[in-house]
């Protein structure tokens, strides 16, 4: 079978702005070998015309680090969220299909707005407070077997990927999904942020925290760094129970 | 809320499912031995204090604020085909048919105890009930979803209060569990056989 014969048939789910319907446009590409969905996309961008030979708009999406990193190319693939950046076309069953990830608002064809993962970790208060008018001298130590295990929690980057799958993210309940909660496990696992660490766990105590969580473990199948987000939420579990206990029957300081 | 919702999904609704079925075992050993075991429970001192905190408001907590939970879900099990994500569907399900068995079972054997129109709950009234093979399906289908909800439900109960941590801690739930179901699952068939 001659190379040069072969083509890639894309189908895009489509939309002008957040507020309009979507509709799907097939496009259909000339294979090269080790393409992966966003060179596929630059090459709609280059050339927007669609399968049935009229010129388009071209298909607008998000990217940034080109190598699963900053999380900004997930959408959905084939009915499963991930990064397109790492989305080989040899290994995708064909016609490929892209969708946003509509948990998120869709802004135009495939980018989506993720500002309320952001508001999330503000909510959760997912840092380290150091600030201050003096130096505050070093931290205490941390085990380095435990900061090996901690940076694996680290290596979230916001991507989405997880709130998409969740069956329990949506327009209906307020939870703020896996992602957000795991960072509250890794501050508080940070030597100088377990100082602080009743207020994070008071703050996902509370509405769209992890009683939002329904134990579907998608986010843990799905996360493309593979993150333990089902071993942080019930460890967070356990950590909010004794927080409970001690909100209520603990004595009169908190950390 | 949901922990609330968790820990009364077990004590006392699982605690009482699994000694309502082992009460209904009773069958299997005769009309007298059911009727006896059954009379037994009627007549606990203080029993309707006894039905309303321990069975009827827990069991309505659970369940209205179940249905809530169920419907605020979008369940994506077409996409995302794990394991437990199939069972965190059928957990939803299993649960709403439960508010429909439950609901007919307690109107046509406790309510109408209550209203004067039977003497007692005893083997007989089941034995009339379950005669018709529909309601014979319709209580196989009603214990197989009760004893589900419950075994899983117990698995996500070990999470929701952070008991199962690991990933190997939740795997031998699982299999615990699993267990629970076939166990119960088999008392509560036997004892639905032993009336027909």
């Amino acid at each position: 079978m001659g190379e040069a014969a072969k083509t890639v048939i894309f189908e895009i789910e489509r939309r002008n702005s957040t507020d309009e319907n979507s509709y799907w446009e097939k496009f259909e590409l000339a294979y090269r070998p080790n393409m992966n969905v966003i060179s596929a996309l630059m090459e709609i961008r280059r050339n927007p015309v669609n399968i049935e030979g009229k010129t388009t708009t071209p298909v607008t999406w998000d990217m940034n680090c080109l190598e699963e990193v900053c999380g900004a190319c997930s959408m959905v693939i084939n009915g499963k969220a991930r990064q397109s950046c790492t989305a080989l076309v040899d290994q995708l069953e064909q016609p490929i299909r892209l969708q946003p990830m509509k948990t998120f608002p869709v802004v135009r064809d495939l980018i989506v707005d993720r500002s309320r993962m952001f508001d999330s970790l503000k909510k959760v208060k997912a840092w380290v407070p150091i600030d201050g008018t003096h130096d505050l001298g070093e931290g205490p130590r941390m085990p380095e077997r435990k900061r090996q295990w901690a940076y694996e929690l680290s290596k979230c980057m916001t991507c989405g990927v997880c709130l998409e799958a969740c069956p329990n993210v949506n327009d209906k309940s307020d939870f703020i999904g896996p992602a957000p909660l795991s960072q509250v496990r890794l501050m508080n696992a940070h030597p100088t942020g377990a100082m602080n660490r009743d207020e994070r766990l008071n703050a996902i105590m509370g509405e769209g925290g992890l009683g939002g969580c329904g134990n579907s473990q998608n986010c843990v199948e799905s996360c493309p760094k593979g993150i333990p987000l089902t071993a942080s939420i019930a460890a967070l579990n356990r950590d909010t129970t004794v927080q409970m206990f001690r909100n209520f029957f603990g004595s009169d300081h908190n950390v | 809320m949901r922990r609330l919702h968790s820990l009364l999904g077990i004590i006392p609704i699982g605690l009482f499912l699994t000694q309502h079925l082992i009460v209904n075992h009773f069958a299997t050993q005769g009309v007298e031995a059911f009727n006896t075991a059954s009379h037994f429970m009627a007549s606990l001192p203080f029993v309707i204090f006894l039905e309303i905190f321990v069975i009827y408001l827990p069991l309505m907590y659970h369940a209205f604020y179940g249905l809530y939970i169920a419907f605020t879900s979008k369940n994506n099990v077409g996409h995302y085909s794990y394991m437990r994500n199939t069972l965190f569907v059928a957990q939803r399900y299993t649960g709403i048919f439960l508010v429909i068995f439950i609901a007919w079972h307690v109107f046509e054997t406790r309510f109408q105890v209550a209203i004067g129109n039977a003497a007692e709950a005893d083997f007989n009234m089941m034995a009339n009930i379950l005669d018709n093979p529909a309601m014979l399906v319709f209580y196989i289908l009603g214990v197989l979803a009760a004893t589900f909800h419950l075994a899983n439900g117990l698995w996500s109960f070990l999470v929701t209060w952070g008991i199962t941590q690991s990933e190997k801690a939740q795997k031998y739930s699982t299999y615990f569990t699993l267990l629970v179901f076939v166990v119960l699952s088999i008392i509560g068939i036997r004892a639905l056989f032993a009336f027909v």
